[in-house]
């Protein structure tokens, strides 16, 4: 009975200590954003998260804008998303008349939420999408993550703090939440406040309630 | 001249059956608009296409891009979908949003009360539309300012250490 006990303290004693480096190497990651500097050794590999609802549109005008230093780009959507497809490539092809050092891939994944589900299933649904998010993570390890919030971000975002907390690489994630969002930031805007690195608003009255926000003006 | 109502992917029967009456014809007619074009989505109020005089309707649910309708509008009525509103103030289209008070707190209503706090829209309800037509003045409304999305770019080659 004692020897029971006793392996159970050291169990707690084991995860305490475990959660508690985990936390540590969290918070170290989200503050090494701002010191660092992928760019000044070259190119950027760049993870998009891609969404119908206008989120693709909205994250193809911030590409647009980007010169072919940032590249390639991996476009990571939801397997039901049937419009944004067409949307990216019609895009990249005009893009890739531009320039051929423009290069990109498109990845599917399973969707981590549906308009209007549940908290209690969406954390589920999420996890689901974390598996296959993750192997994507760490295989193309990228330098950038681009979102503005469709419920797929959550998990990717995640996948690419987790490669910092494990000191495989730094990602800086980029969340620019959406242009419909005047008031009230979206689910996953709220979520990724914390975890993003840069955190855009394009509303005054949002960066007044969120004042780690960064307001550019309007962007998109 | 020429209306085009647009209720994007989503249904607005209400909308949809209020300017299709005679009554609103007459108006829109008294007004200057000859040609009324309706995209209704998955609504299940599917007015026939009519042509009676000076006056023609035109119908239709989806189109892959309704950016030629936009563009050829002179006067836009839409629901309150942000990528409605926002497309049609991009092409400097006069713009009219009906609210669907069946979808209150709705968080795209945002947007469109924002865009018409600052002058760029009106904003209406089914029941005050034909009113709002009658005593609009389209020359009041401010025009749109793109976006600019060069600033993220300058933001962000600093964020990552291009210069």
């Amino acid at each position: 009975m004692l020897k029971f006990g006793i392996q159970l303290l050291l169990a707690a004693v084991i995860l305490l200590v475990l959660i508690f480096v985990f936390l540590t190497r969290l918070l170290l990651v989200l503050r090494a954003g701002s010191t660092h500097k992928p760019g000044k050794t070259g190119p950027l590999t760049v993870f998009t998260v891609a969404g119908s609802g206008g989120h693709t549109t909205e994250i193809l005008r911030l590409l647009g804008s980007l010169s072919q230093s940032y590249s390639p780009t991996h476009y990571i959507m939801a397997d039901s998303d049937k419009m944004s497809e067409d949307k990216i490539c019609s895009f990249e092809r005009s893009r890739g008349k531009q320039s051929s050092k423009f290069q990109y891939f498109i990845h599917r994944i399973p969707r981590s939420r549906e308009v209007r589900q549940s908290w209690s299933s969406s954390v589920l649904t999420t996890l689901r999408s974390l598996l296959y998010s993750l192997p994507l993570t760490f295989r193309l390890k990228p330098d950038l993550v681009l979102c503005n919030g469709p419920g797929t971000c959550v998990p990717v975002c995640a996948s690419a703090v987790l490669l910092g907390i494990l000191g495989i690489k730094k990602v800086i994630i980029i969340y620019v939440e959406s242009i419909c969002r005047v008031e009230n930031l979206s689910l996953s805007g709220r979520i990724l406040y914390h975890f993003s690195d840069y955190f855009i608003v394009q509303w005054p009255v949002l960066k007044e309630k969120y004042p780690k926000s960064v307001y550019l003006g309007r962007i998109v | 001249m020429s209306v085009f109502v647009t209720v994007g992917t989503t249904s607005f029967d209400e909308l949809i059956a209020l300017v299709s009456e005679e009554a609103s014809a007459q108006i829109l007619r008294s007004l200057g608009y000859h040609k009324l074009i309706l995209q209704i989505g998955r609504g299940s109020v599917k007015p026939k296409p009519r042509r009676s005089g000076a006056f023609t309707m035109q119908v239709f649910r989806y189109k892959k891009s309704l950016q030629n309708n936009i563009r050829q509008a002179d006067l836009v009525i839409s629901h309150a979908g942000a990528g409605s509103c926002l497309e049609t103030l991009e092409e400097g289209k006069p713009l009219i949003v009906v609210i669907n008070e069946k979808l209150m707190g709705n968080h795209q209503l945002e947007l469109a009360k924002q865009l018409h706090s600052n002058g760029h829209l009106l904003y209406c309800t089914c029941s005050t539309l034909m009113e709002t037509l009658q005593s609009m003045d389209l020359s009041a409304l401010k025009p749109f300012p793109a976006g600019r999305p060069e600033i993220f770019a300058a933001f962000l080659d600093k964020v990552v250490g291009f210069e």
